[in-house]
């Protein structure tokens, strides 16, 4: 038989039975509309914490110090720091693909104001960060290269200490001290939320990394070197060069690397797998649906095949083979389930936008739903119309066209 | 083909069938349907086999018609060896060889006439038919039925239903019409329209073989065959043939039959 042929035949079949078809299209409607609804929701999370990962900085690499190994006995990162301001000042230098670098000291301190004292994270860099990190300040102006160079006790506030310290009032040009060291406060960053790993970004003082060397006391060290590339597409490039300067630097010869070059795509991989591990759950929940809307259609199909086994019997007495029959009860139940998986795309996206206004979450239908939806419904189709399907195909024809 | 034929030019042979048994195995009894049955025939004839019910003549019209194989014998229909076949062969022999007209008319339910009348193009797998719309419009006309293309089952009378299956069987051109008890669901006035409509088709060439425990039915025929206990008892030509045409003609004269739309409970196949 013809394809066109016997897709008239099923639909033909399909409409004989509208209520049938449609309860049990209803099993597939309710499967495929869960799972999207459920991919929505966590494609929507992974979408937020990439948007929130890309608020760190643009084309950013990180130079970690690397770990290193006692005896075979690897000590973790960060065990063995080697890193340097040398390091940073050497890679500004020499670096052709880096737009650029920034040193990134960190110390907590408590730091005393005109209103109070708050306790928060100090960090030495270079004016470089500002560009790496894609920050701007609400008010006041940045340090430049000559306060590095002459270790200025300037400082920059966070949103949030600026809130804390100067509660309504302008903390530009105020002085406050830092771990007992009088500073002035220079500008106040722009605020820039949470991080993707829910720390509050704001909380923060930035100084020149040379001041924050020399004059600051406390556990002062080199955290990690920032730098950016010129555009995305720079960002393989810009890492050989570091690895290869950072090397070079270090005198490592064949010895393994005693840091580590990380860009933002692979922190956001490793920040969105635990989401997408989450997502893959729900959908694969939500695909619990999909299995007992495929049982209904199985079940159906079950029952069409007994209550025409005379419509069998009649095609094979003039000549259909089991393999028409069999090919006749399948196009069928793959019919059905497509149009209920398209429905359920429908459905689904309809629900992971009423969603997304009552629950505010972000949710977002991957363009991959599409095909899922229909792939996975026409799956269920086959897999669960075989058997019933086989069944009929199977029928002795003389005992078929007795059956009443 | 070897067999020791008569000496003059025979006609073509359709159907062979030499020492053919069909057992049936019932838990541990085994049931004979037929013990040796022989049976020739040739194109043109018109056949009518009779017997009562458990005669065995339903087992023999399910061989025949390659719905079943025999369980010994040799089965040659149209020059082709039918026993030893396997489901697939057998599908496309009924296809492309035979035609079947049911007790039951055996229409799909809620198909009109002429898609009723296309199924089996539906089904060649050599692809030989162009315009298999047509070709069943054409075989409706042939019947009578040219103007009732689009009606369904449910809308025809017994007999234009039975005349639907008998267009839908003659659709292929088959080389042998097989009809199980075709009148076994009308009423005479239909009957007799059957046979003559069965009558003209085989003046026109076509084979045609019927299985009837009716006597009145067999006078239409050309040759009977009756069947008991799974042999056959008498093969012999109709003496007195009845011309179903003339029956028809005279029953109209005594009593003027009103054509009637409502059919007697027929066997629809529900899809």
């Amino acid at each position: 038989m013809k394809q066109r042929t016997l897709l008239k035949l099923a639909w033909q079949s399909i409409l004989k039975n509208k209520m049938r078809t449609l309860l049990t299209m209803l099993g597939i409607v309710i499967g495929v509309g869960a799972v999207i609804v459920m991919v929505a929701v966590g494609h929507g999370a992974q979408s937020q914490i990439e948007a929130s990962i890309s608020s760190l900085g643009t084309n950013l690499i990180i130079v970690s110090p690397g770990s290193s190994a006692q005896g075979g006995v690897s000590q973790g990162a960060g065990t063995f720091n080697r890193l340097s301001i040398a390091d940073a000042e050497e890679l500004k230098r020499d670096g052709t693909t880096l737009a650029a670098v920034s040193p990134v000291i960190t110390t907590r301190l408590v730091v005393i104001g005109p209103a109070g004292n708050w306790r928060t994270s100090i960090n030495g860099v270079s004016p470089d960060y500002f560009t790496i990190r894609d920050w701007t300040v609400t008010s006041g102006d940045i340090f430049t290269d000559v306060d590095v160079k002459s270790a200025r006790k300037i400082a920059v506030l966070g949103a949030t200490v600026a809130k804390n310290l100067f509660p309504g009032v302008e903390a530009v040009g105020a002085q406050i001290q830092i771990g007992h060291v009088p500073f002035t406060v220079s500008a106040v960053l722009a605020a820039k939320g949470q991080s993707a790993t829910g720390a509050d970004q704001d909380d923060v003082i930035l100084m020149p990394y040379t001041t924050a060397q020399n004059r600051l006391s406390g556990n002062v060290r080199l955290g990690q070197i920032l730098v950016s590339s010129f555009s995305p597409n720079d960002i393989p490039a810009a890492q050989s060069e570091i690895t290869a300067i950072m090397r070079e630097a270090h005198r490592l010869g064949d010895n393994a690397d005693d840091f580590t070059v990380r860009n933002q795509t692979e922190i956001a991989k490793a920040a969105t797998s635990t989401t997408s591990v989450m997502s893959g759950l729900l959908a694969a929940i939500a695909s619990v649906s999909l299995v007992v809307g495929g049982i209904g259609i199985m079940n159906i199909m079950l029952v069409s095949v007994t209550e025409r086994t005379r419509e069998i019997g009649i095609r094979m007495a003039i000549g259909a083979r089991g393999s028409d029959v069999l090919t006749q009860f399948l196009v069928e139940s793959v019919v059905m389930s497509i149009l209920g998986g398209i429905v359920g795309l429908m459905v689904g996206f309809g629900g992971s936008l009423i969603l997304a206004h009552f629950t505010g979450w972000s949710t977002a239908v991957p363009a991959s739903a599409v095909l899922i939806a229909v792939g996975f419904s026409a799956g269920v189709g086959v897999f669960f119309g075989y058997y019933p399907a086989r069944k009929a195909a199977a029928l002795n024809p003389i005992e078929a066209l007795r059956y009443e | 083909m070897t067999s020791a034929s008569p000496p003059a030019e025979p006609p073509r042979s359709v159907i062979e069938i030499a020492g053919v048994t069909k057992v049936y195995t019932m838990g541990t009894n085994k049931v004979f349907a037929l013990r040796g049955v022989d049976l020739h025939v040739h194109a043109g004839e018109f056949i009518a086999i009779m017997g009562s019910s458990g005669s065995g003549k339903s087992t023999l019209m399910n061989i025949l018609g390659c719905l079943d194989v025999p369980t010994d014998g040799r089965y040659v229909l149209d020059g082709v060896r039918v026993d030893g076949l396997d489901r697939n062969a057998l599908a496309d022999l009924r296809n492309q060889k035979l035609g079947f007209v049911f007790q039951g008319f055996n229409l799909l339910a809620r198909t009109s006439a002429v898609e009723n009348v296309e199924l089996p193009l539906l089904y060649d797998r050599q692809h030989r038919w162009e315009n298999p719309r047509a070709l069943a419009a054409a075989a409706l006309g042939k019947v009578g039925l040219g103007e009732r293309l689009d009606h369904q089952p449910s809308e025809l009378s017994g007999g234009q239903q039975q005349r639907v299956a008998i267009a839908r069987a003659l659709v292929t051109q088959p080389t042998l019409l097989l009809a199980d008890e075709p009148t076994g669901n009308l009423d005479s006035h239909m009957t007799v329209e059957v046979m003559a409509l069965f009558q003209e088709l085989n003046e026109q060439g076509i084979t045609i073989l019927i299985v009837t425990h009716e006597p009145d039915v067999a006078k239409y025929a050309k040759r009977v065959v009756e069947v008991r206990d799974g042999r056959i008892l008498r093969d012999h030509p109709v003496e007195d043939r009845h011309n179903a045409a003339d029956d028809l003609r005279a029953l109209g004269e005594d009593d003027p039959v009103v054509e009637v739309e409502q059919a007697p409970p027929a066997q629809v196949a529900q899809t």
